[in-house]
């Protein structure tokens, strides 16, 4: 048991039985977080530093109560108030906090591939926590734990992605995973939005919302991430969510127990109607109390055996 | 290397499981308060065992528990590979109540040492007592059993494993020397 590597980078180098072994050991994690004392000793003496260069709520929060939970003691920085402000680069932030000796060090980066160069530079293990347009392997897991969870398995279920594809290291993430499990992956969005090479993800490309969610049993909403939009990719966000925002109405479409995910923040109104977001099908709120225990799976998995 | 050697067959299994049963009874007074906490996986079904032959005596089933203890096992960080992970469940706060851990096999102790430090974090319980079918001797830190089956006599060389109908299909404690 155990997983055979020092970092988790991304979605696309894990394998299956790795995504099963993590998955499972996330399930076992959600009873401690039901616990009155929500603490275990297992990672007692373990250093985990939590470096954030973008902003984050979730995320954050998640792998500072993750560690926390397993006694690991937690250090978050964020760029704001770190000597990135004063002109440090990167690697000369990584060396020094290398040379404190922690023990796994979280990174959240605006330019993709920087977990990738941290990885390649300091001994800790690294977990990328969203890199750019990248990776966000965290957040693809608990998606699949989710969905695991409440429909028995991720073989043949079929999912549509809607939003941004282009941009999102959530939608990269969960195609590599999903399609590694067995999942039937759909994904819409306005043609600018679309990869050009789409096609080599092994996904089905709808261009509207409505086709894409027909029959579905996993609906995906991304957030339209107006930081990462150099361009106008839309005329407005009203035309936007003229067409691709989750209503009663495109729902009715899907299957009848349609499971409904964003990966939050969520711009209610724009990609997901606020009655569908805290409606009955809706798991937002679900696939938050996973993300802590996949973290806590994944730190427990990584985190400080010998070497 | 030698044959494995049955050191308890199925009936052997269920006599000491029907005496442990009621030295539990004899020396709580009854159930009331008692609550069944077994140890994954073997503790699982042995302590599902004792609750049903304390049901039959008794009339009234204790609650029962399941306790996985690798979050509190002492050598996590020195060993690379992680132990696989299961599931804790003890629906029923702890406080106040008479605890029988039940095991299979009592060897170094540390696993009841770490099932301890497992249920404190979950309340205080009036006291902990410990049930197990096999000791084999060997301690390692400070712990003793309450409740014995059969003390086994055995050497460091050599396996002890309890064979179950619930998880390998019979019912049957082998000792072997390790090969």
């Amino acid at each position: 048991m155990g997983l055979a590597r020092k970092d988790l980078l991304g979605m696309k180098d894990v394998s299956a039985e790795e995504i099963t072994l993590i998955l499972d050991t996330a399930e076992s994690f959600i009873e401690v977080s039901s616990r009155e004392i929500k603490k275990v000793p297992t990672l007692r003496g373990k250093t985990i530093i939590n470096l954030f260069y973008e902003a984050s709520t979730r995320t954050r929060t998640s792998f500072e109560i993750a560690g926390k939970r397993l006694s690991a003691d937690t250090i978050n920085i964020s760029a704001a108030t770190s000597s990135v402000v004063k002109g440090e680069t990167l690697i000369d932030t990584a060396r020094n906090l290398e040379a404190m000796n922690p023990d796994i060090i979280v990174i959240r980066h605006s330019v993709s591939g920087t977990p990738h160069l941290l990885a390649r530079l300091v001994r800790q293990s690294i977990i990328n926590a969203g890199d750019g347009t990248h990776e966000h392997p965290t957040q693809a897991l608990l998606d699949m734990m989710t969905i695991r969870s409440r429909l028995g398995t991720l073989k043949d279920v079929e999912v549509a992605i809607v939003g941004d594809i282009a941009h999102s290291r959530v939608a990269r993430s969960n195609i590599y995973g999903l399609r590694k499990m067995g999942a039937k992956v759909t994904v819409a969005g306005p043609a600018t939005m679309m990869p050009r090479d789409v096609g080599a993800f092994g996904v089905r490309v709808c261009d509207t919302l409505e086709e894409a969610v027909r029959g579905k049993d996993v609906i995906m909403m991304l957030r339209i991430q107006k930081e990462r939009q150099h361009s106008h990719l839309f005329p407005s966000l009203r035309e936007y969510s003229a067409r691709f925002c989750l209503t009663g109405e495109s729902l009715a479409l899907a299957a009848k127990d349609v499971l409904v995910m964003h990966p939050g923040p969520i711009n209610r109104g724009v990609e997901i109607a606020p009655d569908i977001a805290d409606g009955p099908q809706s798991v937002i709120l679900e696939q938050v109390t996973n993300g802590v225990a996949v973290r806590m799976a994944i730190l427990y998995l990584l985190g400080g055996g010998m070497p | 290397m030698d044959r494995p050697k049955v050191v308890m067959d199925a009936e052997g299994i269920d006599r000491s499981l029907s005496r442990i049963a009621y030295e539990i009874l004899e020396k709580n007074k009854g159930i009331e308060d008692l609550v069944l906490i077994g140890i994954r996986t073997g503790g699982i079904y042995l302590a599902e065992r004792l609750r049903k032959k304390i049901a039959a005596i008794e009339g009234k089933e204790p609650p029962l528990g399941i306790l996985d203890i690798t979050l509190y096992r002492d050598d996590l960080l020195i060993t690379k590979k992680k132990p696989a992970l299961g599931r804790t469940d003890i629906p029923f706060p702890l406080d106040g109540k008479k605890v029988v851990l039940v095991d299979d096999v009592l060897f170094t102790g540390r696993t009841i040492r770490a099932a301890m430090d497992a249920l404190i974090d979950f309340g205080r319980p009036k006291m902990i007592q410990l049930a197990v079918l096999i000791d084999r001797g060997h301690r390692e830190l400070p712990i003793r059993a309450d409740f014995v089956g059969k003390n086994l006599p055995s050497s460091l060389w050599e396996n002890v494993t309890v064979h179950l109908t619930e998880k390998t299909g019979r019912d049957e404690v082998v000792i072997e020397r390790e090969g």
